[in-house]
C-alpha cells in the first residue's frame, strides 16, 4: 500500500481465504445486509442466493480489474453500477429459466443485488487496483464468505423454524416450531446471536493473548 | 391494474409491511446512520423526498419501456434514474437550503445504494400499481423508513447510557434491537390481509 510503485503483492492462497473468513463480508465487514436477512428463511433460498451474487460478483470484479486502465477517474462509479446492473439482469433471466418456482420465492431480492454494497465496495476497493487473475481470486473467497455466511443464518432459522434442514425433517413430529424465526425478527435476532458469539470467540481469544503476553512478560522479570 | 384502495397501499408500506422491519430494506443507513435522533431525522427526510421522486419518474419510464418492448433494460434504467435524482436533490437542496444541505453532508450521496429505493421502484412494478397507487406506495415507505430509523436511533440513544456487556459491540446490540423493534411492528399485521 505504501510502495505503489513497487511489484504488486504476488498471488497467494491468502487472497482466497481472507474473505471466508478473517474479513467475513456479512459478520465481519456488515457488507449487503438486505439480501442476508431477507432470503435466509430456509437453507435452499440462501444458497441460490449467495450462488447469485458470488456469478454476478466475480464476473463483474473480473470485467473490472480488466477494463480497470480504460475507465476514466470522473465515471468510474457509474460505470462499475451498469456493469453490475448488466450481470444482475443476467442472473435474474438465468435463473427465471432453471426454476420459476425459486424465482418466485426470491422475488425481487435477486434484481436488489445491484445495490448490495458488498459487490460495488469489492469493484472499488479491490478490483480497481488489483491484476485480474487477483481480483477474480478474491472476489470468489467474499463470495464463498458471503454464502457461507448466507448458510449459516438460514440452517439456524430452518431448523428452528420449521424443524428440517433442506426439505428433510430433522426433528420428530412432536416438536413446536418456533415460528417467530422464518418470520422477519427471526432474522434480525439469529444474526444478532451469530454476532454475539464471534465477538465471544474474538474476546476470548485476544484475551487469552494477552493472558499469555503478560505471563511471558513477568517471567522474564523474575530473571 | 391492482385494486387495492390508495389508503390501504400506504398503511401496508408504512406500518403492516414496514420496509425496514419486515422487508429488510435500507439497512445500511439504518444501522449506520442511526446513531444520533437529528441526523437520524434528516436522512429520513431526504430518503423520503428521492423515494418519492425516482417512484414517480420510474412510473413513467416503465411505461415507456413497456411500449418499446425493452422490458430487460428495466433494472439499468431505475438504477440511473435514482443516481440521477438523487443528484437533482443535491442541487436542488444546495441552491433553496443551504442549511439542510449541510446537515446531511455526505448522507445525501450514500442514499444511491440504499436498496429501499430501488425496492419500491421494483415493488410497484411487480405488483402493478398505477400511478396514484405508485405515490401512495413511495410515499408510505418513506414514512415507515423514516419512523423505524427515528425510533431506533431513540433507543440507542438511550442504550447508550446504560452499562452493556462487553460482547455487545455496537453492530451485534443494534441487531437485537431491530429483532425486537420488528417483533412489535408484527402486532400491526392484524391490521389488513398481508401480501
Amino acid at each position: 500500500m505504501v510502495n505503489s510503485t513497487k511489484q504488486e503483492a504476488p498471488l497467494t492462497l491468502d487472497v482466497f481465504t481472507t474473505g471466508i473468513w478473517k474479513e467475513n463480508p456479512v459478520f465481519v465487514m456488515m457488507l449487503g445486509l438486505c439480501p442476508v436477512l431477507a432470503v435466509t428463511n430456509s437453507v435452499e433460498n440462501s444458497l441460490a442466493m449467495g450462488l447469485a451474487s458470488v456469478f454476478v460478483l466475480v464476473c463483474s470484479n473480473a470485467l473490472v480489474s480488466a477494463l480497470r486502465n480504460f475507465i476514466p477517474k470522473q465515471v468510474r462509479i457509474t460505470t462499475y453500477i451498469i456493469i453490475i446492473a448488466t450481470f444482475v439482469t443476467l442472473v435474474d433471466y438465468i435463473i427465471q429459466a432453471i426454476s420459476l418456482d425459486l424465482y418466485n420465492k426470491l422475488g425481487a431480492f435477486i434484481q436488489l443485488i445491484v445495490v448490495n454494497c458488498l459487490i460495488l465496495g469489492r469493484a472499488e476497493a479491490y478490483a480497481s487496483k488489483n491484476s485480474f487473475s487477483k481480483s477474480v481470486i478474491s472476489a470468489l473467497g467474499m463470495g464463498l464468505g458471503f454464502t457461507l455466511a448466507l448458510v449459516m443464518l438460514g440452517g439456524v432459522r430452518e431448523l428452528l423454524g420449521a424443524g428440517q434442514l433442506m426439505g428433510y425433517q430433522i426433528f420428530g413430529t412432536n416438536f413446536q416450531p418456533w415460528i417467530i424465526m422464518i418470520l422477519p425478527p427471526g432474522g434480525f435476532i439469529v444474526l444478532g446471536s451469530w454476532l454475539l458469539l464471534i465477538n465471544y470467540i474474538g474476546q476470548r481469544r485476544t484475551g487469552k493473548l494477552i493472558a499469555e503476553d503478560l505471563r511471558s512478560h513477568c517471567s522474564v522479570n523474575n530473571h | 391494474m391492482n385494486p387495492e384502495s390508495l389508503s390501504f397501499i400506504f398503511l401496508n408500506a408504512f406500518l403492516i409491511n414496514n420496509f425496514v422491519l419486515a422487508l429488510f430494506l435500507g439497512l445500511c443507513p439504518f444501522v449506520g446512520v442511526s446513531a444520533k435522533r437529528d441526523t437520524a431525522f434528516n436522512m429520513a427526510l431526504a430518503t423520503a423526498f428521492v423515494m418519492f421522486v425516482s417512484s414517480t419518474c420510474s412510473y413513467a419510464i416503465n411505461q415507456i419501456l413497456i411500449k418499446f418492448d425493452l422490458e430487460f433494460l428495466r433494472l439499468i434504467s431505475y438504477i440511473a434514474l435514482i443516481a440521477s435524482s438523487v443528484q437533482l436533490v443535491e442541487m436542488i437542496l444546495k441552491k433553496f437550503s443551504p442549511v439542510l444541505f449541510r446537515a446531511l453532508g455526505i448522507f445525501l450521496p450514500l442514499i444511491t445504494t440504499n436498496c429501499a429505493i430501488l425496492g419500491v421502484a421494483l415493488f410497484q412494478t411487480s405488483r402493478g400499481y398505477d400511478f396514484l397507487q405508485s405515490v401512495s406506495f413511495s410515499l408510505g415507505g418513506g414514512a415507515g423508513f423514516g419512523l423505524a430509523i427515528v425510533l431506533m436511533a431513540g433507543l440507542r440513544e438511550k442504550l447508550e447510557l446504560s452499562n452493556l456487556p462487553n460482547i455487545t459491540q455496537a453492530a451485534a446490540l443494534s441487531m437485537m434491537l431491530a429483532g425486537i423493534l420488528s417483533l412489535t411492528f408484527m402486532g400491526f399485521a392484524g391490521l389488513g390481509t398481508t401480501a
